[in-house]
């Protein structure tokens, strides 16, 4: 049995030794920032980077729910259809409002609300079958995501969804304007961060977490309604991804059933790189959000430069992840 | 009779002046050690003295900081990671290291699997497996999967697996810590056995008893130094116990305070039946220390899960300071006062990849809530407070649970499970592979918290240990209630008696008597 420890011994103080698997990803973000500036003049604009960072804030919010799941020892394989499906019923709801509530806020509003409510009730079915229908989370989410894929472009009809261009205009702003100048997207990805950085870290919950993807059976034997947590998780879970689409349809204002592919990997690939355990017991949302934003940066600079082709940048997420892999594996043999 | 092979027969392993760190903080200083073929040689100490770490060493699964090893008489760097095996050096860890998904045929025959014709031949090493077992008298079906065994049997098919082995030296890091009297004789039935055969075997122990009646030398280690290596026929467990800890032990049991025999029963079970019990009835009195005794796999621990809401109960009423309660969850249980300590600390007690600190408040995190958030500051003055209270040794607290040594992960789980300040506690092998100055400790503990109007159910495969402490015994056989014993009938030979079922009590009269 070997015991894994996600910060090995304390270091005294004396003899300074940067701790690769705390810093690991902070060095890894600093290095492609070096880059990035090195290549490109353009980098540290100020429009490049806010577009990247907007950019991210979708995943970015998806993962922080996903470190949650995963902490307590789960997988959410479903977030990407999820956010799909979310999408589509958004946008048929505010169309569908328009007669009776006119164009204006009341008609986003409602969209935004039903956005999260669905989410909400997604992550319910997810974690009801995972907890009281003693399912793998990997076979239900990977059902659901099959259902919610297939619902969605159902709904479409095969094709796009999209929304009342009134609305859309009105909805716009939520997207593309912010507070001084930083976008919406962005300031809610910060807000989620730091929320989802005290829920970890301290409170119960989050202590919970960690306790059930650690060992469950201790954490029944501790007083702790496992199943109870485990669903919270994939609630949490379901609210963000709500959250995250109510962010991303008024980019496009369309749906369609290649919305989100892809979402859950590179949600998922976030949260390992930052250095969550993909088995459980421990994870940490700063280090999802640096994931998160590495992911992104990869993307950009290949976009920069002309050396490197940007097909490529699947492969170059790759590499990172495995790297992010090894670097765990190496905390557990002591 | 194996000892004049042990005395003549030249030295198989040796340590020379072997130091140990990890990292900065040194372990073991300059030890020497060696046995011969045919010898059983026992390494005792406190919890934290260092005797696994030295066995470690003498079987590469770490390396030396400094001295040498040498076997057959060279100078030898093993191999790590248990290649040493090959060499012909068994070990068995305190830990289990079982994979907890494949069969006990498959666990036995890890690594080398018996083929035929390139395939693997499946049938021969389950019948191969079966008879091994036999002969250690265990009645589990080589194809059940590890993860649904006991921890006693685990137990015993990590033996079956160690002594299959063409083994030159047999490692034991404390074998017996979680068998009863009965597997243990048949333990040591075997280890003559391999000895006469010319095995050499190191043992190591908290019970001394044992290691007087198995060894022939005995190596103490205090704090990482050797104190002595001495034969075992110049010894009494009471000197061994004061080298051992550096000073006289004396009363190891408290003296037990008169119970009150009219003090009211505050906890009371009735019929209860669950899986593994069948119809158990008793009474706990307040200040009262109630123990239980029967074989392994009696009923015990089913008993005492029923009762917390852990497992399903099929029948059965339970009264809590004359109130019927119906616990489902644990949570329940706690909150009215009543605490399980499970025997399983690192299955079911302790999450290993974690700190001091979120172990000891995992049961009451909620007393650690400020306006919602958690005070880490109230959890560092709780760890302080049980650190002292329990003696828990730690070189720090952010150092993972599970690379404590196992007596001080039990402290901290007894001190976890009294974070949640019960009124009645139930006590599954509270002193599992704990030392004997440890033990003495948390004997007085006990004593203590029943002296001051707790109650406390005491499960205990260790006799002298029920014997010494309890107030009444309940004996279970067959996840039924053999008989309850008061005062003077409290013997060890009255509870074998009961356990065995040579002896079974005509009627419930006793039971709240
Ligand atoms: N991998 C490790 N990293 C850091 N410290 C360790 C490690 N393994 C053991 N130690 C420390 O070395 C000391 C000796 O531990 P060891 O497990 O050898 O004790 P032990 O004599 O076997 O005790 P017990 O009777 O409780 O099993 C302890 O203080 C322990 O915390
Ligand atoms: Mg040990």
């Amino acid at each position: 049995m070997s015991a894994s420890a996600p910060d090995t011994a304390a270091k005294p103080a004396r003899g300074f030794r940067i701790d690769l698997k705390t810093a690991g990803p902070l060095l890894a973000l600093a290095l492609l920032v070096l880059l990035g500036i090195t290549l490109n003049e353009n980098f540290l604009s100020y429009s490049n980077l806010t577009n990247v960072l907007a950019r991210s804030s979708f995943i970015g919010i998806i993962a922080i729910g996903a470190t949650f799941v995963i902490t307590a020892g789960g997988l959410d394989l479903s977030v990407g259809s999820m956010a799909a499906v979310i999408a589509g019923v958004m946008i048929m709801v505010m169309n569908w409002l328009i007669p009776s509530f006119g164009i204006g806020w009341s008609v986003v509003l409602a969209g935004m609300a039903s956005g999260i409510l669905l989410g909400g009730v997604a992550g319910v079915f997810n974690g009801l079958m995972i907890t009281r229908g003693r399912i793998e989370a990997f076979i239900v989410t990977l059902g659901t995501m099959g259902i919610f894929r297939s619902l969605v472009t159902f709904l479409a009809n095969g094709g796009t969804l999209s929304l009342n261009f009134n609305v859309a205009d009105v909805y716009r702003p939520v997207y593309y304007d912010g507070i001084l100048g930083v976008p919406w997207p962005i300031l809610v990805f910060a807000l989620v961060a730091i929320a989802g950085e005290i829920l970890m870290r301290r409170t119960a919950f989050g202590r919970y977490c960690a306790a059930i993807g650690s060992n469950e059976q201790v954490a029944r034997y501790s007083s702790i309604n496992v199943d109870n947590v485990r669903l919270l998780t994939y609630i949490l879970q379901g609210v963000l991804v709500g959250v995250a689409v109510l962010l991303y349809v008024p980019r496009l204002g369309s749906a369609s059933s290649t919305t989100g592919v892809l979402w859950e990997l590179e949600a998922i690939a976030g949260v390992i790189i930052g250095g969550t355990t993909l088995k459980g017991g421990y994870g940490r949302i700063w280090g999802t959000v640096v994931g998160v934003v590495i992911l992104g940066l990869i993307g950009n600079i290949l976009n920069l430069q002309s050396l490197i082709s940007p097909y490529l940048n699947g492969a170059f997420q790759g590499v990172i992840i495995i790297l992010a892999v090894l670097l765990q594996r190496e905390r557990r043999t002591s | 009779m194996a000892s004049s092979v042990g005395e003549t027969a030249p030295i198989i392993l040796a340590a020379s002046r072997v130091s140990k760190s990890f990292g900065e903080i040194p372990v073991l200083f300059s030890i020497d050690f060696d046995i011969r073929p045919g010898e059983v040689h026992a390494v005792i100490g406190e919890n934290g003295a260092g005797k696994s770490t030295l066995i470690k060493i003498l079987s590469g699964l770490e390396q030396p900081t400094s001295g040498s090893i040498s076997f057959d008489g060279q100078t030898v760097v093993l191999p790590p990671n248990g290649a040493a095996e090959a060499m012909g050096i068994v070990l068995i860890h305190q830990e289990m290291n079982l994979a907890e998904h494949l069969t006990v045929a498959d666990s036995i025959f890890l690594g080398r699997e018996l083929k035929k014709f390139g395939f693997l031949d499946v049938r021969e090493m389950r019948k191969r497996a079966a008879a091994v077992m036999e002969t250690l008298h265990v009645h589990v079906d080589p194809d059940a999967r590890i993860n649904t065994l006991s921890v006693a049997d685990k137990q015993m098919v990590e033996i079956a697996k160690a002594i299959s082995r063409d083994a030159r030296v047999l490692i034991m890091d404390e074998p017996t810590a979680v068998l009863s009297v009965g597997e243990t004789q048949t333990l040591f039935e075997q280890i003559r056995r391999l000895t006469a055969r010319g095995v050499a075997v190191i043992f190591i122990s908290h019970k001394l008893d044992e290691i007087m009646e198995l060894a022939q030398r005995v190596t103490v280690l205090r704090d990482g130094q050797l104190i002595a290596t001495v034969g075992t026929e110049a010894l009494t467990p009471d000197s061994i116990a004061q080298m051992m800890v550096g000073r006289e032990l004396s009363n190891l049991y408290p003296p037990k305070h008169e119970p009150d025999v009219d003090a009211p029963a505050v906890l009371s079970v009735r019929n209860l039946s669950a899986l593994g019990v069948a119809d158990v009835s008793f009474d706990l009195r307040r200040g009262e220390i109630l123990g239980f005794a029967g074989l392994i796999g009696s009923g015990r621990t089913a008993v005492a899960e029923a009762i917390v809401g852990l497992t399903h109960r099929s029948s059965g009423q339970i009264t809590l300071d004359g109130k019927p309660v119906d616990f489902t969850r644990v949570s329940q249980s706690v909150d009215a006062g009543l605490a399980y300590m499970t025997k399983d600390r690192k299955g079911k007690g302790l999450l290993l990849n974690m700190g001091l600190r979120p172990n000891l408040t995992l049961l009451t995190v909620k007393k650690h809530l400020r306006a919602g958030f958690l005070d880490s500051a109230s959890e560092t003055r709780a760890l302080e407070r049980a650190v002292r209270r329990f003696d828990i040794r730690a070189r720090d607290a952010s150092v993972a649970v599970g690379r404590l040594s196992g007596g001080n992960q039990q402290k901290l789980m007894l001190g976890k499970t009294m974070e949640s300040e019960p009124d009645i506690i139930i006590m599954d092998e509270p002193t599992r592979g704990i030392d004997v100055g440890t033990k003495q400790q948390i004997y007085h503990i006990i004593a203590a918290l029943a002296a001051e109007g707790k109650s406390i159910i005491l499960i205990s495969s260790e006799l002298q240990e029920v014997i010494g402490l309890s107030h009444r015994v309940v004996v279970m056989r067959n996840g039924r209630l053999a008989g309850v014993l008061e005062g003077a009938e409290i013997t060890e030979s009255e509870i074998m008696r009961y356990a065995a079922g040579i002896k079974q009590s005509g009627n419930d009269e006793r039971i709240s008597a």
